[in-house]
């Protein structure tokens, strides 16, 4: 166990990254004047241009001008909340709220990461601890769509969700594609391919081999001592599993969830794709219509506002859990 | 001994539930993925070989209209004949291919430099510099690129501010006004032969060093710190100089961590959907458009189904021969670590 814990930590480079030894190091060589206020002038540079676009935004979006920039600005004069409260009481032009369109991104994430984690838990576990016939065969089929670009999938995947259709013919139901009005279209009432339900199933496609991978590589580390005790003891395998497995995963279920998180809350392809309800759109879809050249009547202290407000739920949760989140990708990645 | 030989029910179903349980944990995994991957899949060939089109939409395969064109619409698109402006499929893979190799040849590089530059012993706020320059990764690509789309605004944008600021120190008085998104001109024709790298593509080089270069000095900051200083301290005593030092332990020493890393920002960077699509749509008239966004503006606008699942095959194709070639390449490198 020990040396387990030492090696997981060493593979994990923000940790690393963070926590170095900082003070004089071995050798305690001082560092002549003239090198270190060289090298100070490179990293002050070097921060520089990582916070030029940050302090760039963050200063747009505290401003209550509505006019465009005329001089470079990159530290606040004011601090108004004007941009966040227009953006918050009235986002787009399109008839949604602030509200919708947040509780929308974030069933679509939150609804996605929880259903392919709860199938992809089972597939690693016997992916990782069973021998038999099919296994490579069967991981191949689990891990090949990982090599697809997502895009790759979304014209069948349109398609498909297009031909799940509910329609009134006036008066009788019909749902395609079982059955479909005598003539034409009817009254569509609900399409599956038009709903965040639709978008969601169409995300599980690269949700789900991403956990299973993720998953597998982790269970991999887990000892398996305490499962052969229990074996020992007379559990079965789903005891095994439920009991002992799944309380061992749970941390890292919980990094597999926010990882997918992370790339779920910044899902645009599909939804843009997909969705043509304003009242189902999701906040990334609402910052692409924010800028461009369709966005010309939008002030940019409320698109820099959107932007902060987009890109907060996915800064917070890296920061909270970079440790965790860095160690759960390497541990996917060094057993593949 | 005969009742040993004989075969035990009781075992026998133990036997059969042994054999069995493995494939009943993959059950919810294999229907969801036959109904959402594998099913799309090869419906995504069969419409390949059709001119499925908006009409086509209601009914779907069944619908009347549908014409088997066979392999057309590859034809087309490896040919220039889609009813598309500004595409020609082998200036886009050359393109997508230069995008994502230059982006890489640029991260890593300064990646590691700045890791060594974070290493030097003595380094006065090293700590403060490090949590500073993670801040790239921690912002999602998306915002980060509608972001850097605005600095680039011809007229309004941070970045011709900035350079009509520098202008000033040097006594010029015009605002700078370069049109950093829209101009097709390319400012070196030369670069590369089958197509025009526009500004779009420079600013757009700049916009994504940003996003990239942190990964890099993350992973080179953990290979340097498994180097054993003594290499260091020996051959300082034999007389090296610093550059030698660093052109002779540090680069070798840091390779194998470095190219999976180099290859995994490849991949990122060719198929770099929502940065690209966010920040340029492709444009100015397709010259920084990739494979992913080409693919998706023919579903999205051009709503040419039928050519959009041969295309999508296409890229199929292209990512699997990239995954061979860097598969080998990691191989490789394992071997000669070993």
């Amino acid at each position: 166990m020990a040396t387990y814990t030492e090696s997981k930590q060493s593979k994990n480079p923000i940790v690393r990254f963070l926590t170095m030894n900082t003070s004089r190091e071995v050798g305690g060589r001082e560092l002549p004047l003239w090198r270190q206020l060289v090298l100070q002038v490179l990293c002050i540079a070097i921060a520089a241009e990582v916070l030029f676009p940050i302090m760039y935004i963050i200063t747009l979006s505290f401003s209550s001008r509505e006019t465009r920039p005329s001089s470079l600005e990159l530290f606040p004069k004011e601090l108004s909340l004007t941009a966040y409260k227009q953006v918050i009481d009235r986002p787009t032009a399109n008839p949604v709220t602030f509200i919708e369109l947040l509780r929308n991104s974030f069933l679509l994430s939150v609804g996605v990461g929880l259903s392919s984690l709860m199938v992809a838990v089972l597939a690693a576990y016997a992916f990782s601890r069973f021998k038999f016939k099919l296994r490579q065969v069967l991981m191949v089929l689990v891990f090949v769509p990982l090599l697809i670009p997502a895009i790759g999938l979304s014209t069948p995947l349109y398609l498909l969700m297009n031909s799940f259709r509910i329609a009134d013919c006036g008066g009788a139901i019909a749902i395609s594609p079982f059955a479909s009005c005598a003539q034409g279209l009817g009254r569509v009432m609900f399409n599956l391919r038009d709903s965040l339900w639709g978008v969601g199933i169409a995300m599980i496609s690269t949700a789900l081999p991403f956990a299973v991978w993720n998953l597998k590589g982790y269970l991999d580390t887990i000892p398996r001592e305490l499962e052969e005790a229990a074996a020992i003891d007379g559990a079965d395998t789903n005891q095994i599993f439920f009991q002992i497995v799944l309380p061992l995963a749970l941390p890292q279920l919980a990094v597999t969830f926010f990882l997918g998180f992370i790339g779920h809350w910044q899902e645009f392809a599909l939804p843009w794709l997909f969705l043509t309800q304003p009242e189902s759109y999701t906040l990334s879809m609402t910052l692409y219509n924010m800028t461009g050249q369709y966005a010309n009547s939008v002030p940019w202290n409320r698109f820099a506002a959107m932007a902060v407000i987009v890109a907060l739920p996915v800064a917070i949760t890296y920061i909270a859990l970079q440790k965790q989140i860095v160690s759960g990708l390497t541990s996917g990645s060094v057993k593949g | 001994m005969a009742s040993t030989s004989m075969i035990d029910p009781v075992k026998r179903r133990s036997d059969f539930r042994k054999v069995v349980t493995p494939y009943l944990y993959l059950v919810p995994a294999f229907l969801v993925m036959s109904v959402i991957t594998f099913y799309p899949l090869i419906y995504q060939v069969i419409v390949s070989f059709t001119d499925f089109q908006t009409k086509d939409l209601l009914r779907g395969l069944a619908s009347e209209n549908l014409n088997q064109v066979g392999v057309q619409n590859y034809v087309d698109i490896l040919t220039g004949g889609l009813p598309v402006q500004n595409f020609e499929f082998f200036r886009v893979l050359t393109y997508n291919l230069w995008w994502a190799i230059t982006n890489v040849a640029l991260h890593v590089p300064a990646g590691i430099v700045i890791a060594v530059l974070l290493n030097t012993p003595g380094l006065w706020l090293k700590r403060i510099y490090r949590s500073l320059y993670i801040l790239p990764i921690v912002v999602p690509p998306l915002v980060v690129a509608t972001v850097w789309r605005n600095i680039f605004d011809e007229q309004y944008g941070a970045m011709n501010q900035f350079l009509t600021n520098v202008g000033m120190l040097f006594g010029s008085i015009d605002p700078v006004r370069i049109r950093w998104l829209e101009d097709f001109t390319p400012p070196i024709p030369w670069l590369l032969p089958n197509g025009p790298l526009t500004l779009a593509y420079y600013a757009m080089m700049i916009a994504n060093f940003w996003l990239g270069w942190p990964f890099m000095t993350l992973v080179a900051t953990g290979a340097l710190q498994s180097i054993p200083k003594d290499l260091y301290e020996a051959a300082s005593i034999d007389g090296a100089s610093g550059y030698q030092q660093f052109r002779n332990i540090t680069v070798p020493l840091l390779r194998p961590a470095m190219i999976p890393a180099a290859i995994y920002g490849f991949t990122l960077s060719f198929n770099l959907f929502n940065f690209v699509y966010f920040m340029t749509g492709g444009g100015p008239a397709r010259s920084t458009e990739i494979l992913v966004t080409f693919a998706y503006d023919l579903v999205r606008n051009l709503r040419l189904y039928g050519a959009a699942a041969a295309f999508s095959v296409i890229v199929f194709f292209v990512a699997m021969v990239i995954f061979l070639i860097t598969n080998r390449l990691t191989k490789a490198t394992e071997n000669i670590v070993e």
